[in-house]
């Protein structure tokens, strides 16, 4: 499903990464271990996170991830949304905390699948 | 943090090697070595599976560098057969490899683990990821990284 469908139903507000927000969504991933992340994310997964330092963009990137989302509306640092915008990496904000986010992504996608 | 890079052909294969310099430390920098090696497997035309592969045990060793060391290098080596990551560094070392290969061992201090690394996984990672790889490490003094990642693969590894 499209990344934009997910942020109207969602109320996400985007912080980077706007000229990309039609990337596919096939799943998705919770955590704040960036090495957890990497060895269990897939390439398409919309990532759930607290985690607000730079090196989010790179784990998102190198593992080609549909996108971030930031929970609690946790703001992220200037310099993470500065490299967001360069990599093209869509990092979104949600004011809902981690497990509604999930649920709430989770059942779009598979609604979306059964469609 | 770019160093040179050369293409040869040796016995009518062509060989492609680039060498990159990792500050140790700068948590800033860390990951561009593994977006560079990243962007040059891409533009080879390599599968993005593997591509992604390479990239990963890049990343993790990278970050361990910058976590670890005061300096380290990377050099990549691409032939027809293989991709090749070699990293080495002038580090505190590994006291006992076979901890530091145990998922969750991790001596990483407070501030790296506010960035959120510290799992204890990333070495992990690395054996996961790749078809191939070696750690030497010398107290005091550094560790030697080699992993390879097979283009034929024999046993393919899913993602
Ligand atoms: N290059 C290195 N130099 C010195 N020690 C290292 C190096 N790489 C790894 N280690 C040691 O091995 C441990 C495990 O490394 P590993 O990459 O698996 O996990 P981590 O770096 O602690 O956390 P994570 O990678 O999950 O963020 C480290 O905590 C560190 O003690
Ligand atoms: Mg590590």
């Amino acid at each position: 499903m499209e990344l934009s469908s997910i942020i109207n139903a969602l109320s996400l507000r985007v912080v980077s990464g706007k000229d990309n927000l039609s990337n596919a969504v096939t799943g998705g991933y919770v955590g704040d271990l960036l090495s957890d992340v990497m060895g269990n994310g897939k390439s398409g997964d919309l990532w759930i996170t607290r985690q607000v330092h730079q090196n989010i963009v790179a784990v998102a990137s190198l593992k080609d991830l549909a996108g971030i989302v930031l929970v609690n509306n946790c703001e992220p640092a200037e310099d993470t949304i500065q490299k967001g915008v360069k990599e093209g990496i869509p990092i979104m904000i949600s004011e809902m905390p981690g497990f509604d986010v999930a649920g709430k992504v989770y059942n779009l996608i598979k609604k979306d699948h059964h469609e | 943090m770019r160093g040179e890079s050369s293409e040869q052909v040796l016995n009518g294969q062509k060989i492609f090697e680039e060498l990159f310099i990792i500050e140790g430390g700068n948590f800033n920098k860390a990951g561009e070595v593994a977006s560079r090696i990243k962007v040059i497997l891409k533009n080879m035309g390599i599968p993005d599976e593997l591509v992604r592969r390479a990239a990963l045990v890049a990343y993790e060793s990278e970050i361990n560098i910058v976590s670890y060391a005061k300096q380290g290098y990377m050099k990549l080596t691409v032939n027809p057969d293989l991709i090749m990551i070699e990293s080495i560094d002038e580090g505190e070392g590994i006291v006992d490899i076979e901890l530091a290969m145990q998922e969750g061992y991790s001596t990483a201090n407070d501030r790296i683990r506010e960035m959120g690394f510290g799992a204890g996984m990333g070495l992990c990672n690395i054996k996961n990821y790749s078809d191939y790889f070696d750690l030497r490490s010398k107290i005091g003094k550094g560790t030697y990284l080699k992993m390879i990642i097979e283009s034929q693969q024999k046993n393919p590894k899913t993602e």
